[in-house]
């Protein structure tokens, strides 16, 4: 057995997606095939995860090879925002660089101060996790200031026609933005252990860690998350500023022409 | 003339009374496929009021918005005074022509909060800034979301009188506005113009531009059809 559940258990728990098709066979969702291409995907997915995890961290091989996988993961995030957001210019870039920062400060803190030891087996879960979810908070965030710039275009317009620069006269804005996305993380973080036990931290109880270590670990994951959407957003917000505006303190909205 | 003394960025003209405060040279503005001004060639006396007549879609708002450089033209040349707009620092630019909108834009907070955003933070300057569009002092704290329309528009004026324009460019400041609110306004420009602030005044209103203005400018789908 190489994990608490053996491979029959994870067949018996494809049971669980029949479930999930029956009932939606029942009330007439029409989701059946939706929920078994998703189950059977992530199946898929998930089994390429483990082998590609289980090369690179076999002992031997280079840590170079699992922050490769690390930029890999970067640019892919930075893609799928691309392409969930596709009108605003130069996304791609500006969330890559927002995760690498992200990265940077969040992984630098935890290896720095030795809070896990840098090996494969660290760094590209840890990252994975960091990516995974400032890509959630980065494509909410972005949607937030569009619609925030949008919606409070004349305000924006008003406060640089009283020659406020864009940086003062984005702020209020992009504060307000910044709060929309950050929100429900924080509610998230307050209720963690109240209303929903995370699925690392159940994880761990399962693979036989004693309760102490697994809430240890997963406070670690839980601020790690929590710093790197705060970092992630900061730099999105910082980034949609210099291409939402011309060098000449002029609103630039894609896709918006109305004058 | 040297690339680095093209671009250098040029102090404010000096207002001189009787030459043009804006001329447009053969503006045109595009967006994406729609030509929205075509060729304008317009000289903006340096005194009175210049009202701009013309039916929604013909470019007025834009031509407005060219004036301080929220928009700048894709091709052809705005100037203030004989300097080309793209010269000047944009930020001075700004304090220099004071804009009025079609709404009233006041921002989230108290009216003197909306005062404050101009930079100037002195409660007195404050006080008679309101009193000259007719607001007195009480509405300083007052929830800028608690004011009428009319309210609204006058302490927006404020909020632009502040920053001591020297030209004023106003975007049919009085379209959301009831008969009285609209007259008020229309007599505080009148006395904002014989105090020696010219102003660009777009509106549609025929009847405004008989009351008001000292020219005439009749814009028609993008362009100048007539100057009286």
């Amino acid at each position: 057995m190489s994990g608490p559940v053996e491979l029959l258990g994870v067949a018996a728990s494809g049971l669980l997606v029949l479930v999930a098709v029956a009932v939606s066979w029942w009330v007439g969702l029409g989701l059946g095939r939706d929920l078994i291409e998703a189950s059977l995907r992530a199946l898929v997915q998930l089994a390429l995860l483990g082998l590609i995890l289980a090369a690179m961290i076999a002992p031997g091989q280079p840590l170079a090879l699992s922050w490769l996988w690390v930029a890999v993961m970067v640019l892919f995030a930075g893609w799928t925002v691309h392409r969930r957001i596709p009108d605003v210019p130069r996304l791609w870039l500006l969330s890559m660089a927002a995760f690498a920062a992200s990265a940077a400060v969040t992984l630098g803190v935890l290896f720095g101060a030795g809070v896990f030891p840098v090996e494969g087996r660290t760094v590209v879960p840890l990252a994975g996790l960091m990516i995974g979810n400032s890509m959630t908070a980065t494509v909410l965030v972005t949607r937030r200031i569009m619609a925030e710039f949008k919606d409070k275009r004349l305000e924006i317009e008003a406060r640089l026609a009283l020659g406020q620069p864009s940086s003062q006269a984005a702020a209020p804005y992009l504060r307000e933005a910044l709060r929309t996305a950050l929100i429900p993380q924080i509610e998230t973080t307050k209720a963690v252990g109240i209303v929903f036990l995370p699925g690392m931290m159940v994880g761990l109880l399962l693979a036989g860690v004693t309760p102490v270590g697994a809430v240890q670990a997963q406070v670690v994951i839980m601020y790690l998350v929590l710093g790197s959407v705060a970092v992630t957003t900061s730099v999105i917000a910082l980034g949609m500023r210099r291409i939402l505006f011309t060098s000449a303190h002029q609103l630039h909205l894609p896709n918006d022409e109305a004058r | 003339m040297s690339v680095r003394a093209a671009t250098m960025i040029r102090p404010l003209p000096t207002p001189e009374p009787d030459g043009a405060v804006f001329s447009f040279d053969r503006v045109s503005v595009r967006f994406g496929q729609s030509e929205v001004l075509h060729d304008v060639d317009l000289e903006v006396a340096g005194s009175g009021i210049t009202a701009v007549l013309g039916s929604s879609g013909s470019g007025k708002s834009t031509l407005t918005r060219l004036c301080n450089r929220l928009l700048d033209a894709t091709s052809g040349t705005v100037r203030l005074r004989g300097t080309d707009v793209r010269e000047l620092d944009v930020l001075q630019l700004r304090h220099t022509v004071g804009m009025v909108f079609q709404r009233p834009t006041l921002f989230d907070g108290s009216v003197g909060d909306n005062l404050a955003a101009t930079g100037v933070t002195d409660r007195d300057a404050h006080r008679e800034v309101l009193g000259s569009v007719g607001l007195d002092a009480d509405f300083l704290p007052r929830d800028s979301a608690t004011l009428s329309g009319g309210e609204a528009q006058r302490a927006c004026l404020a909020r632009t009188l502040l920053m001591r324009p020297r030209v004023l460019v106003a975007d049919e400041p009085t379209a959301s506005l009831d008969e009285a609110a609209a007259r008020t306004l229309e007599g505080l420009a009148r006395r904002l113009a014989d105090d020696g602030v010219p102003i660009l005044w777009v509106t549609h209103d025929l009847a405004q531009v008989e009351r008001i203005a000292d020219r005439r400018v009749t814009l028609e789908a993008g362009r100048v059809v007539a100057v009286a």
